[in-house]
């Protein structure tokens, strides 16, 4: 069979194989746990508890703070203290509902459904609004959103994203071995929006297990399928995920609804199933924690605002001192000065390693290699780009469509030189989108 | 709290590539083709090599010592200049010559420039061109070496055992040389350029390192060879094919294609463009060898070709993933 793929990418040591055998543990929770306003792309969430306040677990604490945004839920029964400024993995301080645990772990009532044909595609859409779910591969778009689009009927495809290109994670792998049952039924919840439709399941060829079961789970479903891809970083971006299963492009200033697709993380669905047929808001997550700084490399069900400190703890704390900690994989993630930072619904790893080679590289002059060119899944020049950025050459940038990166770094990664192409690169087109909006 | 961890900017992990393994390999795959000019030619060959070399490292060190510039010699590109170099003299030049070259090579063309990544025209080249104008008889002057060389010279049947002319005097004649003994290279002509094959397997090992990208060498020497076969044919030459696969082996065609022409910093970086490049050096080649009155024109082919690169790179700039050209965008409104 033909395996799918994008043009461009590279190729990553993957070092699944520390983790990819470890059954999801759950995770006790510490004493505090601390809920960040702002897990999502969009408007923060708003409080609406009080200090001093009885919580239970799945209890709304914070409300959507507009269309697009989503609300926030307590992960266990307590008190809240407070809202106080907490770090974000990117380094950012932002509000957080602050939860003392009384380790009651009091549930709220969830109204669970009988079946799926008891909703209205409204009330479909609307169980997956009110349990504050979001896309749960990094980016953390409201996925009731993504599931309005203008045109329903236009969309052709749901791919679901079980590609997991990025090196070291295993959490979307033991979820799709352990709970295929799940992201089916969620996929048939989504299907159900969309009538001509079809489901794809994307898979890279490096997680045979996970194809195969996967196989077995879609058998006798009319509008789902399997589709194998090569193993290739960054297989799973979304625009390159709809390129190598429909052959469709689609630029930073389309939706992939406007190529007919949607695009939903595997741990998405599964907190889609819970939505929909249980209607338990989204509070847990699945969590890798890995690098070859950890003693017991491991997959967790963490609950959100747990510290990052408490899973590192549970996967028996560092061999020896790491050099460098991660929030995410080691391509796309979010180098962590201290382990402060809770999880929120976008967290899916940690990755230490024990060396950080990279902060020690020296920087050489670019010798047109043309590596970042071969790499770039955008059909860019990021060599020049960087240029470009370096001397704060804003209009060439755009016009060379510095814009339409994806910060992949897949150039980076690629460079003989070792030039910092995907931060210069990163940082230019941040400017470049700000002053953007500053002139609207 | 006391723990403090390194931060910097995604990706954390890179390639185990650098420049300096990147110009190791083609050095060593510059191997068989050295080799073989030293048991082509004899071991003064050997003086050359050694005396271009060191005076390209040298200079290096010593322009960025004086300019105050972090030392780069360690990259490994001057060492690959100099050998360059030192495989585009003939075999029993003056060492001198090739060093006064080298350092040309190095300080007028590369570093005046802004070093590494900065020279526009191929260093080992611009420096050829730089002694052919000024040593013109010491650089055509090719003796007869000291090893397989003056075994085989009197295969070209025409010519007696003693000739120095290289074969592609003979070729510019229309006169058939021995296609096996330019392939084998044990023939005249510059020290790294006699033998076809030791050339093919340096070149086919930079591809399969990738290294260089085979759109260059393939599109040069594909290019040239249909116009050199269109011209034997209608210059009426015997065994056309024959012809065309003696101007592949002859020359300093075959190292120009896969260790001159592919030199990252003066070629393109985008595919189309490597494509355009290729094509391009083909028809300048062709253009020099076979109507023009010289009956070499590599190297003066690449470095002028070397000169359009920016401009090949900017009207074969790829369309970013997802963006529609303007053009097209009307047609499909349309």
């Amino acid at each position: 069979m033909k395996l799918l793929t994008f043009q461009g990418g590279v190729h990553p040591y993957d070092g699944k194989e520390l983790s990819k055998d470890q059954p999801i543990k759950e995770l006790k929770p510490g004493k505090e746990l601390a809920f960040l306003v702002s897990q999502h792309i969009g408007a923060p969430a708003k409080p609406c508890v009080e200090k001093g306040d009885r919580v239970l677990a799945g209890q709304k604490i914070a409300e959507a703070g507009g269309f697009v945004s989503a609300p926030i839920f307590s992960s266990v029964s307590g008190t809240v203290k407070g809202i106080e400024k907490r770090k974000n993995a990117p380094g950012g301080m932002v509000d957080a509902i602050i939860v003392e645990n009384d380790e009651q772990y009091e549930t709220v009532e969830f109204s669970p459904i009988n079946s799926l044909d008891d909703l209205s595609n409204e009330e479909i859409v609307g169980r997956i609004k009110d349990a504050g779910v979001v896309g749960m591969g990094g980016a953390g778009f409201p996925t009731h959103v993504k599931l309005s689009p203008k045109d329903p009927s236009k969309i052709d495809y749901i791919l679901v994203n079980g590609a997991e290109c990025e090196p070291y994670l295993t959490s979307d792998y033991r979820s799709m071995i352990e709970m295929p049952e799940k992201i089916v039924q969620g996929l048939r919840c989504i299907l159900k929006l969309f009538d001509s439709a079809k489901g794809v399941i994307a898979i890279e060829n490096n997680k045979p297990e996970a194809i195969r079961i996967m196989q077995e789970a879609v058998k006798g479903e009319s509008r789902m399928s399997v589709a194998v891809m090569q193993t290739k970083y960054p297989e799973g971006a979304e625009r390159c995920l709809i390129s190598a299963i429909t052959g469709r492009e689609v630029n930073s200033k389309m939706l992939p609804a406007d190529a007919g697709c949607i695009v939903d993380n595997i741990s998405t669905l599964i907190a889609v199933n819970d939505a929909v047929m249980l209607g338990k808001p989204l509070y847990h997550r699945v969590f890798t924690i890995t690098g070859e700084a950890i003693a017991n490399p491991s997959n967790f069900d963490v609950l959100v605002g747990q510290s990052y400190s408490e899973i590192v703890a549970a996967a028996g704390g560092f061999k020896s001192q790491p050099e460098k900690i991660i929030s995410g994989g080691p391509m796309m993630g979010f180098a962590q000065s201290d382990l402060t930072v809770p999880v929120t619904k976008t967290s899916g790893a940690i990755t230490a390693f024990l060396t950080d080679p990279v902060s020690k590289t020296q920087e050489s002059a670019c010798i047109n290699c043309g590596r970042c060119v071969s790499g770039c899944p955008a059909r860019l020049m990021p060599c020049k780009l960087s240029d470009y950025a370096e001397h704060g050459d804003a209009e060439r940038f755009e016009a060379e469509f510095g814009l339409e990166c994806v910060n992949c770094g897949s150039c980076s990664f690629q460079c003989p030189a070792k030039r910092p192409l995907a931060a210069n690169i990163n940082t230019m087109r941040q400017t470049v989108l700000a002053n953007k909006r500053k002139k609207k | 709290m006391s723990e403090r961890y390194q931060v910097s900017a995604s990706p954390h992990v890179r390639d185990s590539i650098t420049t300096q393994r990147l110009m190791l390999y083609v050095i060593i795959a510059l191997m068989p083709a050295t080799i073989f000019g030293i048991c082509n030619f004899g071991p003064y060959v050997l003086v050359i090599l050694l005396a271009t070399i060191c005076s390209a490292v040298l200079s290096e060190y010593v322009y960025e010592k004086i300019t105050h510039k972090p030392n780069t010699t360690s990259d490994l590109s001057a060492v690959l200049t100099g050998l360059l170099i030192a495989l585009n003299m003939p075999p029993e030049i003056a060492w001198w010559i090739p060093c006064i070259g080298a350092v040309f090579a190095i300080v007028v063309i590369k570093q005046l420039y802004g070093g590494l990544g900065q020279n526009f025209m191929n260093p080992a080249l611009g420096a050829r061109c730089f002694l052919l104008i000024s040593f013109s008889s010491q650089m055509t002057t090719y003796t007869v070496g000291h090893g397989f060389t003056n075994i085989v010279t009197n295969v070209a049947s025409t010519t007696d055992a003693l000739s120095s002319a290289t074969p592609l005097a003979y070729l510019k004649e229309g006169i058939h040389f021995n296609l096996g003994a330019m392939f084998l290279g044990t023939t005249t002509g510059v020290i790294g350029e006699t033998s076809a094959l030791a050339l093919l397997i340096g070149g086919i090992l930079l591809v399969c390192l990738k290294v260089i990208d085979a759109r260059i060498p393939v599109c040069y020497l594909g290019s040239f060879a249909v116009l050199v076969l269109i011209t034997a044919a209608v210059r009426g030459y015997s065994d056309p094919a024959v012809f065309m696969l003696e101007e592949l082996c002859g020359g300093g065609i075959m190292l120009g294609a896969w260790f001159m022409a592919t030199d990252y910093v003066t070629s393109p970086i985008t595919k189309r463009g490597r494509i355009v490049y290729g094509v391009l050096l083909g028809f300048l080649t062709w253009l020099f060898r076979m109507i023009g009155k010289s009956s070499e024109g590599v190297s003066y082919a690449i470095i002028f070709i070397n000169l359009l690169v920016p401009m090949i790179e900017h009207y074969t700039r790829p369309t970013a993933f997802g963006i529609v050209k303007e053009k097209k965008k009307k047609e499909a409104d349309k």
